[in-house]
């Protein structure tokens, strides 16, 4: 992967060779070298940057000083340790949660705002708005919702279910559930944006014939709709999927990780572990599990997705 | 057969509803950052404040209140880093995406797979070694190093973003240019570049979004400098105020003008740009 900046080598021992001009026409399009910013850069920053993150996972470093290889101790110790092996089982819950409730949530609102509805523009705008804003800011308005003395309890004990209010950031089985919701509350209207770029391609004539056919709502949805927004499909739970996997924002702002490290998730425990314990062979171990969870994870659901279509 | 029957209107009313209690937690915001502290939590969250004062606003963006350093700088530095990055990323995208998408040689494909590898690649990874480095050559709390670092986490989806669109732009637009006597470079700069002022719109909207709302990176290298960005400045705020939700809401809502200003006067790109820049 350290390989990848010196392709623009390779691309001028290429281009030197005469018949360029042949090969175009009359015509430059530029010069070959102006991809090598661009080249060199994210071949630092993102493929060297990676492979010398996985390179001290393997390690004991401690971000200063002499460091030791201990093989595959690190990720022993995340799969050992109650508190690692809970955050990792908590990302995979969010993550889970994350797509599930989005896709079904955005595809609802992306269906009722496809046609007809007479607000539906003004509906999309509204419910995009969330989208564009920071997630800690978004985050601290929830941590508010949630409060004892918040607006959630506040409802509960106006329609009669007193007994269901809770400290809910404080009790631990709660806790997790409060960020998914914050998650998903964030993402529908991004979602539902993804939707409707594919049901716009569904003619509405198909619909029609089908309806006049006999076909109900659901079978139109399932064996007209649905098809016809199989890319959609695929790439809003793909995007949710990996966003789901990588949440820190919301965690921090809500929680902090607590109570009891109910909410602790990977890229959590990769901040705390780098930047407060000092631990960076085992921070960068996370890191590294995080990246292949995202791309096994990303692979097996762009398979899943396709193949069905 | 999709005419507007009744069933339409029940639909219609219950989307409204089911949009409003989406959209219930900003009237929240909105009503309790014009409160006392001692009205968020006297009364009900849901009621309009009987007396709206702006005091919390002042408390926090007058020269004279302990926090307002803090704040302007951070939003300063945000409008800074923003602004660099965008800069750096079309200057370097849109240049690098033009030649890989107009070249038939085989470097170009592959160069081009680099960039499409690098979009799937998640970045924390890449991000602990990224600190040791800067802070080796001293960019850790900087903003140039932070301006680098986001360019380089979105350069492969700013060069995917315009080979897309530099695809389907005939080629005539370049061959009169050039048949006219233009240099490479003019062609570029002068004929290029500003057909492609959509793509450009995509870029900035996208990759302006996700580094002014960025927290992970900018909390790893920021925190505690000068050069805080305004996620960073509130999370530390929002800290150090055990509960003064009045604050916190006015805060939180300052974090937000600037992005809502921008979303809207270009909220239909920017609905474009997230269907269409995300698809790949």
């Amino acid at each position: 992967m350290t390989r990848s900046p010196a392709t623009p080598t390779l691309a001028q021992g290429e281009n030197a060779r005469p018949g360029r001009a042949a090969r175009s026409g009359l015509v430059g399009y530029g010069y070959w070298w102006w991809t090598v910013p661009a080249l060199v850069l994210t071949g630092t920053v993102i493929y060297l940057a990676t492979a010398s993150g996985a390179f001290y996972a393997f390690t004991n470093w401690t971000g200063i000083g002499p460091y030791n290889f201990v093989g595959v101790s690190n990720f022993v110790k995340v799969f050992q340790t109650p508190q690692l092996l809970g955050a990792l089982v908590n990302t995979v819950l969010l993550a889970v949660g994350f797509v599930v409730f989005t896709n079904l949530i955005g595809l609802g609102f992306a269906l009722a705002l496809n046609r007809t509805l007479k607000t539906r523009y003004l509906l999309r705008t509204l419910i995009f708005l969330p989208v564009v804003l920071s997630p800690v800011a978004v985050s601290f308005i929830w941590k508010f919702i949630f409060a004892y003395n918040g607006p959630l309890n506040q409802i509960l004990g106006d329609v009669g279910l007193g007994s269901l209010r809770h400290n809910w950031l404080a009790v631990p089985k709660l806790a997790l559930g409060c960020v998914l919701v914050v998650m998903v509350w964030q993402s529908i209207g991004f979602v539902s944006v993804v939707y409707l770029a594919g049901l716009a391609t569904v003619p509405a004539e198909l619909e029609e014939a089908a309806a006049i056919d006999g076909a109900g709502m659901w079978r139109r949805f399932r064996r007209i709709t649905l098809p016809l927004i199989q890319p959609s499909l695929a790439i809003a739970t793909t995007l949710t999927l990996i966003q789901g996997l990588r949440v820190f924002d919301q965690v921090m702002a809500l929680t902090g990780g607590g109570p009891d490290n109910a909410t602790q998730t990977l890229a959590t425990e990769i901040y705390q572990q780098t930047f407060t314990y000092q631990e960076f062979g085992l921070g960068a171990a996370m890191a590294l599990l995080l990246t292949v969870f995202i791309l096994v994870f990303t692979v097996a659901q762009l398979a899943l997705t396709r193949d069905r279509t | 057969m999709f005419r507007y029957t009744k069933r339409t209107l029940i639909l219609e009313i219950v989307t409204i509803l089911a949009a409003l209690v989406l959209l219930a937690p900003f009237w929240i915001l909105i009503a309790g950052a014009f409160k006392t502290g001692n009205q968020v939590l006297t009364t009900s969250s849901f009621a309009p404040p009987t007396h709206p004062t702006l005091s919390n606003f002042t408390t926090l963006l007058s020269p004279s209140g302990s926090q307002s350093g803090n704040i302007w700088q951070g939003l300063l530095s945000s409008v800074l880093i923003t602004a660099g990055s965008i800069i750096a990323l079309v200057a370097l995208g849109s240049a690098a995406a033009y030649v890989l998408a107009r070249s038939t040689r085989a470097w170009s494909t592959r160069a081009y797979y680099i960039f499409l590898g690098a979009i799937v690649l998640p970045t924390q990874l890449g991000t602990l070694p990224l600190y040791i480095g800067a802070r080796h050559l001293g960019l850790v709390g900087n903003f140039w190093g932070m301006i680098v670092v986001y360019t380089g986490f979105l350069l492969p989806l700013a060069v995917f973003l315009y080979a897309g669109f530099y695809r389907n732009l005939p080629r005539d637009y370049e061959e009169a240019a050039s048949i006219d006597g233009a240099s490479r470079f003019k062609v570029f700069a002068r004929v290029v570049f500003p057909l492609m002022s959509p793509a450009t719109g995509s870029v900035a909207i996208l990759a302006g979004l996700i580094v002014w709302n960025d927290f992970f990176t900018a909390l790893i290298f920021l925190n505690g400098s000068r050069w805080q960005t305004l996620p960073v400045v509130m999370y530390n705020f929002v800290g150090s105020l055990v509960s003064q939700w009045n604050l916190i809401f006015a805060v939180v809502i300052i974090s937000m003008v600037p992005i809502l200003v921008f979303y809207v006067f270009t909220q239909k790109k920017f609905i474009q740009a997230y269907a269409g820049g995300l698809k790949g």
